[in-house]
């Protein structure tokens, strides 16, 4: 356990000194999503009635295309220089390598939504009527729920022609009932009308079963030859 | 084997014209909803046909992770794709018969929610396996056919609980019907199975023959440098 912990932790740090001084995802995922927001923004230029009853999928739809542009960046400078290849015969548990991937993207996503969220706020002028504390769990799980399965699909999907397109492909459909929740969570939050629990409940379930499946299968995916 | 081939294709071809002529002329018309709702004869045995193929590749897939047998792979392949063509018919005939019943074509409920979510899933491990490198499509496929079942509970979950408008199921569903419609919708189904599973074996026929195909130039590319030095 100690081993896997220190792989994946000097895994991650390595990741993030890299992003520190690149910024490549952070930037790209940063100006992507502001994009959306602002193209969304002015061509349904909502009232705050309006956006507080779609706001909930604008914002999710938003950082789920974003955290696409950084997932499809996890796994390819591990390419260059075979170093992909060095991982898959050194005896560090695959999970290790997963886990520090899946932490790295969560990182970058939630740094992201952190920046992102006040943009909403002025954009659509949004004021939650219900429990707000209750955006900070479905802020986390589904950031998780995203970034889990993303780590492992970019993983795949290394190995097709054509990768950037294959991910979202993958990702998109399994995704569904993750982005149900956290768009009928945070729509419910926000409008106060009904309880967002069932949905946050969801978004452990989805969470725990995918992780699970992650990491039982990450190591059949790493080492597919 | 090569011999129960074309009895098995007889055997469709009559209960299939069978099932026509039963489902058009014998079964009686609904109280409701007139002649239109013939239609459930293609559209529900499609979607268990369809059901009962996935079910056969997420088995198949599973196999396939534990032996790393290339039969269960093609089996998972072929099943894959001919599940697709029948949920493909389910989403096509459940709006022509929504249009005239229900009044809309489409509504976000929870079986056509989670037909719609499985063809989207197995539409993209079809991608999947057309766009990977031929070493590893088969694991790269399984993986996903198991991500794909473990997500289908959560879909479930989720819509049941986003809203339901869908004729609650007929059978072990307390609802009533008519022994004859009944006794139709069977032959049918056992139609649409035999048909499916015809369309299984040749898809699975040529697939072997395929691998075999490239396995020989594979080889033979291997051979023929040296021989022309």
């Amino acid at each position: 356990m100690s081993m896997l912990s220190g792989i994946a932790a000097a895994t991650l740090s390595k990741d993030l000194r890299l992003e520190w001084r690149s910024k490549d995802a952070i930037n790209s995922m940063l100006f992507f999503a502001l994009l959306v927001v602002v193209i969304f923004s002015f061509s349904f230029n909502p009232t705050a009635e309006e956006s507080r009853r779609i706001a909930g999928g604008l914002v999710w739809v938003a950082f789920l295309f974003a955290a696409v542009v950084a997932l499809n960046q996890t796994w390819a400078r591990e390419l260059r220089n075979q170093v992909l290849d060095a991982y898959r015969v050194s005896p560090a548990p695959a999970n290790a390598l997963f886990l520090a991937k899946a932490f790295g993207n969560f990182i970058f996503v939630s740094v992201l939504e952190a920046l992102m969220t006040p943009l909403f706020i002025v954009f659509y002028s949004l004021r939650a009527l219900g429990p707000v504390w209750q955006l900070i769990p479905v802020a986390v799980l589904g950031t998780w729920a995203l970034v889990v399965n993303g780590t492992f699909f970019a993983a795949m999907s290394l190995r097709t022609r054509s990768r950037e397109i294959m991910l979202p492909l993958l990702l998109f459909p399994i995704s569904i009932p993750a982005l149900l929740a956290m768009v009928e969570a945070t729509s419910a939050i926000l409008t106060g009308e009904v309880s967002a629990k069932f949905w946050i409940v969801l978004l452990v379930a989805y969470d725990v079963v995918f992780t699970t499946g992650c990491l039982l299968l990450f190591e059949t995916v790493l080492h597919a030859e | 084997m090569k011999r129960v081939f074309p009895l098995l294709g007889g055997l469709t071809a009559v209960l299939l014209s069978y099932a026509l002529y039963q489902a058009l002329v014998v079964a009686p018309t609904d109280q409701l909803q007139g002649d239109v709702y013939r239609i459930i004869y293609y559209h529900v045995p499609s979607a268990w046909t369809a059901f009962v193929l996935f079910f056969v590749n997420f088995v198949a897939s599973i196999v396939y992770l534990i032996r790393r047998s290339a039969k269960a792979d093609m089996i998972a392949l072929v099943t894959a794709e001919v599940g697709v063509v029948f949920c493909t018919v389910v989403l096509v005939t459940g709006p022509i018969w929504a249009r005239p019943v229900w009044g809309i074509w489409w509504t976000w409920d929870l079986r056509l929610t989670l037909t719609l979510v499985m063809w989207l899933i197995y539409v993209s491990y079809l991608m999947l396996r057309r766009f990977s490198s031929s070493g590893q499509t088969p694991v790269m496929a399984a993986v996903l056919a198991v991500f794909g079942a473990l997500d289908m509970p959560l879909v479930y979950f989720s819509i049941w609980y986003f809203r339901t408008q869908h004729p609650s199921p007929v059978i072990g569903g307390g609802g009533s019907i008519d022994p004859v419609m009944l006794r139709v919708w069977m032959i049918n189904w056992a139609a649409f199975l035999c048909f499916a599973l015809m369309v299984c074996w040749s898809r699975y026929r040529l697939e072997r023959l395929q691998r075999e195909v490239e396995e020989m130039q594979a080889l033979e590319s291997m051979i023929e440098p040296r021989s022309a030095r």
